[in-house]
């Protein structure tokens, strides 16, 4: 066999290897260790393969089938966000020795992920305002189902209730009642108020001595912010944690943190900060605790020591939580997690430091209020809530939500993200976005369009 | 091949690096918006805003830049050298791959897009699907899973809906004692206990052994194929027989495919359900701990039960949510989008009869060392292996000389070490996967390392006590780490009493 990438083994080779093991053919050795029945008798069903130029040929023709965000005028959020992401980030983390090594078990020849991923647990900790940080999980939706499950064990199984609060994000929700499936944990929803906010009184009557913690997201999934000191004192007072998730952490550089106003838990969503959008994935879970709970907390952690010439080092720590040492006791079954997407978040930060973060916030809010205000002037178009929001706001349409979506989208803009994806009776609903990459002009080329919408185009 | 002994990095010029907080100078910066082009807003009520803002370190772009240039080359990477890391499948990651997941028709794309702008990127899903379908042997397959844990965790679940749709709640799962630790607490958390499967004298699972554990209770069998001792598992088409046959499901960790693609399928002998790690057998990077993608592959009839939404195939691509049967959503989304194209283009370029050649060699070379090797080092089970093999310490044990000593002396030699102390079933393990993707020259080397490293247990015990010697840090207090936990920076007060600094 000849010609196959990656596979080094020349035909003399082979023969040598083969020679010093004593089988006369590859198929010899198989059939010492495979039993007969057990081997497959016919090749693979799959195509041969193709040579580098066709497969580059191959790529791209499907790639062509899709029109990126970048090609239109996108409003589109719902759980990811467009923000520019500084060139200078890729290049660093296709760095070979970033990008092809393995969870750092070695310390010794591993100081390069060890560090950077220390120094992203801190910036994690600044932002959120929090103690401790691990070294993260898959994604924004899993963080809140290991928040959930986190809460309940620091409740000892005595708290075995848990209260979702007000607009979470319905697949965030729906990936909560299924890390909850196996039953330890009993979940419960209490529904947004008129105002698209946490109802308060409902959540006060809700939280009792059975209750490990009230999750709430917030900028929440119609991008309104919670009230989440009052949140965390309805928590605080029943003794349950509060739970915080931010979809876009850029929010924490303009409204007060998390941290700040009580939280126990907060986890969010990384992907706005530094990664491509690439269709959902791979993003990344941030994850934060206070110091009392780092014990009961999921995931992998890196901390600080010394080598034995006294020179600061890192190491990966407190693996007794972990499924490694614990195997079914473990605080998660996590394993490998997206640590080459925490690097680049921990660039991002470095990259925009203090003021850039805080600037891209404050444009992102603008943005989105000039389109909101915009929208909502609209004949026909309204925006229900008028509560204090970030960069994302909830549309009535006069017609069906998704197949305005559907015809923007051929004239080259994503008009927002319909409710109808979610709720199926709510048909005349959107989710619009603006973020700092949003121009003036788009905005006003979908504002303008929206109105020959409303002068009788559908 | 002639070796010189090495040192890590750029070792011409190895700066010491600081941390990117102690880079901080005020006023620094890196990286601006354009020009705001509608008014500021006046709405916000200023009560809600940050009192303190996050105090992120202010460097500029050339610092970011050396700072991570420098931090990487403290890294070893599957670039770098041989990385015979057992049960990680250490192959050479293709750098084609990289370029086609950065296409901004894939890696520029919304995921709540209109799916008519999608197309292509739904066609490398199903594609993927169907040949992850045809490796394993198995009819459906959700890629939303994000790495082989979180496979296990929806593959479990889809087990546990099955028997509960028969309104057959199982509570307990048979998991053998060499099982990754993933598998146990992915099994706590789908909420099954967990009963140990012994394993057989000669590495693999006796049928007798489960089948006197098969009880109406018990929902199944979560087998590892091959094993994580690299053995193929010779009984497993009567175990899954018996499993079968007392009402459960048999759930196998793809973890270790690499041995199998075009060898054997594990649908063909009767698994169930499996999980794949794209990371491993399929080339994708593994980023010093992630991005992964898990895969879960099932029979027809546990379709149902995947987590929704599922592709729908036809000329034009559809997205299904409507899917009343499903366990439901376990992540965001559709999955590692990225890490999927990669492993869609891996699967494109080496075609059916690459990826066959690829799990054949993948053997031969673990043999190879197997044979090699057992001059100096004994071998767990000294029989045909498959895509790796298990070394212990025993003939250096005498000269006061483990496992974890052997481990750090090769790095002195240019190596990263074998994955060391598992499984737990052998005890002082050093498990050797030199995968495909690894020369006769560069094993014959790593041989030459290993016995180097044996000749030094029984000359000169003591120097491997205190390897690494010439890593960029020498071994490391955990103990230290664990007892006074410092896993964050601290800035220093006004004052410049540094609190969180060196
Ligand atoms: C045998 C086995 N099972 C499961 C896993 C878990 O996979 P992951 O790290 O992708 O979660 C691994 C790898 O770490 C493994 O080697």
């Amino acid at each position: 066999m000849e010609g196959i990438p990656y596979v080094p083994a020349t035909p003399d080779e082979v023969q040598r290897m083969l020679d010093v093991l004593g089988f006369s053919t590859v198929d010899a050795l198989f059939d010492a260790i495979v039993p007969a029945g057990d081997r497959l008798r016919q090749p693979l069903g799959l195509p041969a393969g193709l040579v580098e130029a066709d497969l580059v040929e191959a790529g791209t023709a499907l790639a062509a089938q899709c029109t990126p965000v970048t090609a239109a005028a996108s409003f589109l959020g719902a759980g990811a966000y467009r923000h520019h992401v500084p060139a200078v980030i890729r290049h660093l983390v296709s760095r070979g020795e970033y990008l092809t090594a393995y969870t750092p078990y070695q310390p010794e020849i591993s100081q390069g992920t060890l560090q950077a991923i220390w120094e992203y647990q801190s910036l994690v900790c600044d932002l959120f305002a929090m103690d401790v940080a691990n070294a993260s999980v898959y994604d924004g939706a899993s963080a809140l189902a290991e928040a959930m499950l986190m809460s309940w064990r620091i409740g000892k199984g005595k708290r075995p209730r848990v209260i979702l609060a007000g607009a979470i994000h319905p697949d965030a929700l729906e990936v909560c009642c299924t890390y909850g499936h196996a039953g330890i944990v009993r979940i419960e929803a209490v529904p947004p108020g008129p105002d698209g906010r946490v109802d308060l009184e409902a959540l006060r009557r809700s939280v009792g001595p059975d209750t490990a913690c009230v999750a709430v997201q917030s900028p929440n999934f119609v991008g309104l912010i919670e009230d989440l000191p009052e949140i965390a004192a309805i928590a605080h007072e029943a003794g349950a944690l509060q739970v915080v998730s931010v979809p876009d952490p850029h929010a924490c550089a303009l409204f007060e943190a998390p941290g700040a106003s009580g939280a126990d838990i907060v986890v969010g969503e990384g992907q706005p900060l530094g990664l491509p959008i690439s269709f959902g994935g791979p993003y990344v879970g941030l994850f934060a605790t206070r110091n009392a709970y780092v014990r009961q907390m999921p995931g992998r952690l890196v901390g600080r020591t010394r080598d034995v010439e006294g020179r600061q080092g890192f190491v990966l720590t407190l693996a007794t939580r972990e499924q490694h040492i614990r195997r079914e006791k473990a605080t998660s079954n996590i394993c490998t997690n997206q640590g080459l997407c925490a690097l680049q978040v921990a660039m991002y930060l470095a990259l925009q430091g203090p003021e850039g973060l805080r600037e891209v916030a404050e444009q992102c809010h603008a943005k989105a209020l000039y389109l909101k205000r915009a929208v909502d002037a609209i004949p026909g178009f309204r925006v229900p809530y008028k509560g204090p929001f970030f960069h994302e706001f909830l549309v009535e349409t006069p017609c069906r939500a998704a197949d305005l979506v559907e015809d923007l989208a051929e004239e080259g803009i994503f008009a927002g993200v319909p409710l109808s994806r979610w709720y199926p009776a709510r048909t005349h609903e959107m989710l619009v976005c603006a973020t700092e990459t949003s121009r003036r002009e788009e905005m006003d080329r979908l504002v303008a369009r929206l109105a020959a919408v409303q002068g009788g185009a559908r | 091949m002639t070796r010189p002994l090495v040192t890590s990095g750029a070792s011409g010029l190895l700066q010491e690096e600081p941390l990117i907080f102690e880079r901080s100078v005020p006023g620094r910066r890196a990286a601006w918006p354009r020009p705001l082009d509608v008014p500021p807003a006046d709405d916000l009520d200023p009560a809600l805003l940050r009192a303190v803002p996050p105090r992120l370190p202010e460097v500029s772009e050339p610092d970011v830049v050396r700072h991570h240039t420098r931090l990487s080359q403290r890294n070893y990477g599957i670039d770098a050298g041989f990385y015979p890391l057992g049960s990680c499948t250490m192959k050479h990651n293709p750098r084609v791959s990289e370029d086609l997941a950065a296409l901004p028709g894939f890696g520029g794309l919304h995921p709540n897009q209109p799916v008519s702008s999608v197309q292509g990127a739904l066609r490398v899903m199903v594609e993927l699907e169907d040949a992850l379908a045809e490796i394993t042997g198995l009819d459906a397959v959700t890629l939303q899973p994000s790495a082989g844990a979180h496979g296990e965790f929806t593959g479990l679940l889809i087990v546990r809906a099955a028997h509960e749709a028969r309104g057959d709640a199982r509570r307990r799962i048979l998991i053998p004692e060499s099982a990754h630790g993933t598998n146990p607490a992915s099994a706590t958390l789908c909420g099954y206990e967990t009963v140990e499967v012994p394993a057989g004298p000669d590495g693999v699972m006796l049928p007798e052994s489960v089948r006197s554990l098969m009880a109406p209770d018990v929902a199944g069998l979560m087998v590892t194929h091959p094993n994580t001792v690299g053995l193929y598992e010779t009984h497993l088409r009567e175990i899954c027989a018996v499993v079968h046959d007392g009402g459960g499901l048999v759930y196998g960790d793809g973890a270790n495919l690499n041995a199998l693609m075009g060898v054997a399928r594990p649908g063909d002998v009767g698994i169930d359900v499996m999980h794949v790690n794209l990371h491993k057998t399929f080339s994708t990077p593994h980023g010093g701990g992630g991005p992964g993608a898990g895969p879960v592959a099932v029979r027809a009839a546990l379709a149902p039960y995947l987590p929704r939404p599922v592709i729908q195939r036809g000329e034009r691509l559809a997205i299904d949510w409507d899917r009343p049967l499903s366990i439901g959503k376990v992540r965001s989304f559709y999955g590692n989008f990225g890490v999927l194209v990669r492993a869609w283009t891996y699967v494109r370029q080496m075609g059916g009869p690459g990826l066959s050649w690829a799990s054949r060699m993948a053997v031969l070379n673990a043999n190879y060392l197997r044979a090699r090797l057992g001059a100096s080092y004994e071998v767990a089970f000294d029989r045909p292996c498959m895509h790796e093999v298990i070394l212990t310490d025993r003939r250096q044990r005498p000269h006061g000389v483990e496992t974890m000593d052997i481990a750090k002396a090769l790095m002195d030699h240019g190596f990263h070490p074998p994955t060391v102390y598992f499984p737990l079933v052998v005890p002082h393990a050093l498990m050797v996967e030199p995968t495909e993707s690894e020369s006769l020259d560069e094993m014959d080397a790593f041989v030459a390392a290993m016995e180097a490293v044996a000749r030094q247990a029984s000359e000169d015990p003591a120097s491997l006590h205190a390897a690494p010697w010439r890593s960029y840090r020498r071994r490391l207090d955990e103990v230290l780490a664990a007892k006074s936990p410092d896993l964050r920076y601290t800035w220093p007060s006004p004052e410049g009493s540094a609190s969180g600094g060196d």
